[in-house]
């Protein structure tokens, strides 16, 4: 069993809070199948938010397909998330290496490319959650 | 088709000359959890004991749960309230409280309200005058709770209580909302109280409502722009700025979107909710310092 805390100045919903960390969980094999996720009473419980929240979120994991919620009996994951992408990373890195490289050949220091990362990857019109 | 927690069309209610809520129209749907947040005096109290029947519209309408506030004992049997500062009788025991609520409430819970009195690990024999703030407010809301309302209304209710008091008020609470799927309105001069709780949220200021809507539609319609002040001069139909503020370059917005906004000559940020309400907030009353007020 997972316990959920919330960061109020993180920015991030609620919702998708609570979502990250049991996908975080389920990446670091702390929830594997079968496990049973806290009851919408408990989360709210502990953390003193919306149920409606926890609903939210739940409704989600199980759209993507990573718990089943059974009636009366609770939400239980379904499957883990062993990294797949793993073996992509390198390659990845590879080009963000080229990628880091061309910039500061153009001049920007490492706060320009923060900036420019932070605002491109915030863009509401590419975002995907 | 469940009826609205809460329906007003036109509602005002003057006293003399004073406006106290003015042409307010709401249509909060049921089993929510309704933030209701302005700086003080703007009409919060009033409101809220519009919806709970303690008070008589001077125009307009207001529907609780689908009746009129005050109707009758049914009426008063769906709908909980709990006043501002959470009072209790000082020289009455935590029993004498239950067995008072027993006699007046139909629907009343001895089995919920004594269970929670012995989760707080209260004696019922201790007169409820000699009970911390905290504790206090944990009476209230269990009088409230057990009575079970279908729509269950409270004033200010952390307003007096210390962070951890807040906090163990507000998991009590929500565990109520988890298990009795009702629909709750609470009001607060602070954001930061309804943040998590809320996914519903009314900004009242100087009597009127200035945005009513769910807390995630709200978060996802409104943007900071910053950006060099001749890009931001033009924007697309369907942005509305709620809030601008320029130096001789640059531009700053805040705005209510409907269409995608195109970044790449400015940056679109997302708000927190308090960033919404006090541009809303400021929108509201621009000659008085209302970040002051909301903090």
């Amino acid at each position: 069993m997972i316990e959920f805390h919330l960061d109020g100045r993180s920015g991030v919903a609620p919702y998708m809070q609570l979502i990250q960390q049991v996908r975080q969980a389920l990446r670091l094999g702390l929830l594997v199948e079968g496990d049973r996720l806290p009851t919408v009473k408990e989360v709210v419980a502990k953390v003193a938010i919306n149920p409606n929240t926890v609903f939210k979120a739940y409704r989600e994991l199980e759209y993507q397909g990573l718990v089943v919620a059974r009636p009366g009996v609770g939400t239980f994951v379904t499957r883990t998330l062993t990294d797949q992408s793993l073996a992509a990373h390198e390659s990845l890195r590879e080009e963000l290496r080229t990628w880091l490289a061309k910039a500061r050949a153009a001049g920007l220091d490492d706060e320009s490319i923060d900036a420019l990362i932070a605002t491109t990857v915030r863009t509401p019109t590419e975002e995907s959650t | 088709m469940t009826a609205p927690a809460l329906k007003a069309v036109g509602l005002t209610k003057r006293y003399g000359r004073h406006h106290a809520l003015s042409d307010c129209t709401l249509d909060i749907p049921a089993s929510r959890v309704v933030g209701l947040v302005g700086p003080n005096g703007a009409g919060k109290t009033t409101l809220l004991q519009l919806a709970a029947g303690m008070l008589a519209p001077t125009a307009g309408t207001i529907e609780a749960l689908g009746g009129h506030p005050a109707s009758g004992a049914d009426q008063l049997a769906k709908v909980g309230f709990v006043a501002q500062d959470t009072p209790t009788y000082a020289n009455l025991s935590i029993a004498d409280h239950l067995r008072f609520g027993a006699h007046t409430n139909p629907g009343w819970s001895q089995a919920t309200a004594e269970e929670r009195i012995d989760q707080l690990g209260l004696d019922p024999r201790q007169k409820a005058g000699k009970l911390s703030g905290g504790q206090r407010s944990q009476l209230a809301l269990t009088m409230a709770i057990a009575k079970r309302p279908e729509l269950l209304i409270l004033d200010e209710p952390v307003a007096s209580l210390d962070p951890m008091a807040r906090r163990e008020f507000m998991k009590a609470l929500m565990g109520f909302t988890a298990d009795d799927k009702a629909s709750v309105i609470l009001s607060s001069h602070l954001v930061s109280d309804l943040e998590r709780v809320c996914d519903y949220l009314v900004v009242l200021v100087a009597s009127r409502v200035q945005i009513a809507g769910d807390v995630d539609d709200l978060l996802a319609g409104h943007f900071r722009l910053t950006g060099p002040r001749r890009e931001l001069a033009e924007l697309p139909g369907g942005v509305d700025v709620i809030e601008e503020s320029h130096t001789e370059r640059q531009s700053t917005l805040i705005v209510r979107a409907d269409v995608p906004l195109d970044g790449r000559s400015f940056t679109v940020e997302k708000l927190t909710l308090e960033d919404l309400v006090l541009a809303y907030m400021s929108k509201a009353m621009p000659a008085q310092p209302a970040r002051e007020s909301t903090r």
